[in-house]
């Protein structure tokens, strides 16, 4: 099945999920009106604080920087010693 | 069990695919590493050279005569026609049951390849990939903004996609590899993202493993430009294609 439908599946089930609870009221029907908006503004906040973590937890490696400097310095020398052109470029 | 493994890693061929374009000095580079730290493993480097004016191929003839033309092929192509074709390309003359696609760039480090094959025969998967975003992994040389759009990048497709893993540059079991580059379409940086995808709705066993991405040292990267605009426009295309 193609992505998308399962995406609007989804809304659909949520939509009649919502339209449920207008008709029946079994929660006050002004509050029932509010639902779709907290809904949406709590998606954007997950979706805030999901790039707000990944972007204090991101993983750097500064170290590596440094070994990869002297890998190829060593590959530079070898390959220079094997007659392979390895002249600045 | 030693032995055992010894046999393993005897009966499998690792066929290397690294796309070029104006990637003279990288090739040697990363050449030299993918030999110093694949030792008692069969494989073969397949270079797929896009005519790159700065000679890059003639250093690859260079390198094939220290290493070997069996151990180094060089499958070049006219002109610049895309990294996506790039990989088909070079598929098309591996020899291995299992093909390795790396960047000539050294942010991925030829140093991890021993373990994406150590995972892959720990579980039998049919694709493993690197990741940056998990302990172990990382990056170098990013400013904010560059962290800020990959990871804003990441969770809309994470939300949006579910696709269950987060990068690529993968080791593939090479009729997977086939059957999943045989069915993508899309060029440059998408490509990627839609052949793991792809292989993900396509049921294969994927695993990950750590790797560190440092920023390119010596040349240009040749994606860039509008890349927001062209993943937002992969993105969508995968929703409705997959
Ligand atoms: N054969 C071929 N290789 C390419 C092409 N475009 C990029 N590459 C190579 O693909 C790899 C990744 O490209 P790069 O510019 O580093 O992309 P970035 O890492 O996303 O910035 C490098 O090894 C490039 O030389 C192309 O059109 N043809
Ligand atoms: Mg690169």
């Amino acid at each position: 099945m193609k992505h998308i439908i399962k995406i609007l599946s989804l809304l659909v089930a949520i939509t009649a999920f919502w339209i449920g609870l207008l008709e029946t009221s079994v929660v006050p029907r002004s509050n029932a009106w509010l639902l779709p908006i907290y809904l949406i503004v709590s998606l954007g906040c997950y979706g805030l604080l999901m790039v707000g973590v990944g972007l204090m937890r991101f993983p750097t490696c500064p170290q590596e920087a440094g070994l990869l400097q002297k890998d190829i310095a060593e590959a530079k020398e070898f390959l220079k010693q094997q007659g392979v052109d390895v002249g600045c470029d | 069990m030693e032995e055992k493994q010894q046999q393993k890693k005897k009966k499998n061929k690792y066929s290397i695919i690294v796309p070029t374009y104006n990637e003279r000095l990288n090739i040697a580079l990363i050449v030299y590493l993918i030999f110093k730290h694949l030792r008692e493993v069969d494989f073969e480097i397949i270079v797929v050279d896009d005519g790159s004016p700065d000679g890059t191929q003639d250093i690859v003839k260079q390198l094939q005569q220290v290493y070997g033309e069996d151990r180094i092929l060089l499958r070049a192509r006219p002109r610049k026609l895309g990294l996506g074709t790039a990989y088909s390309h070079g598929l098309k003359h591996a020899s291995g049951n299992f093909v390795v696609i790396m960047d000539a760039d050294l942010s991925h480090h030829p140093k991890y390849l021993p373990s994406f094959i150590r995972k892959q025969m720990e579980t039998g998967a049919s694709i493993v990939t690197g990741t940056r975003y998990v302990t172990g992994g990382g990056v170098h040389g990013w400013n904010l903004m560059r962290k800020l759009t990959s990871r804003g990048a990441n969770v809309l497709a994470q939300t949006l996609l579910w696709p269950g893993v987060s990068d690529l540059t993968g080791s593939f079991r090479r009729s997977v590899l086939e059957d999943v580059i045989n069915s993508c379409v899309s060029k440059g940086y998408v490509f990627q993202m839609e052949m793991i995808v792809r292989a993900s709705r396509k049921g294969y066993h994927i695993e990950e493993v750590p790797i560190t991405f440092v920023d390119r040292v010596y040349g240009s990267s040749k994606l860039g430009g509008s890349e927001i605009v062209e993943y937002l426009k992969g993105l969508a295309y995968l929703l409705v294609a997959t």
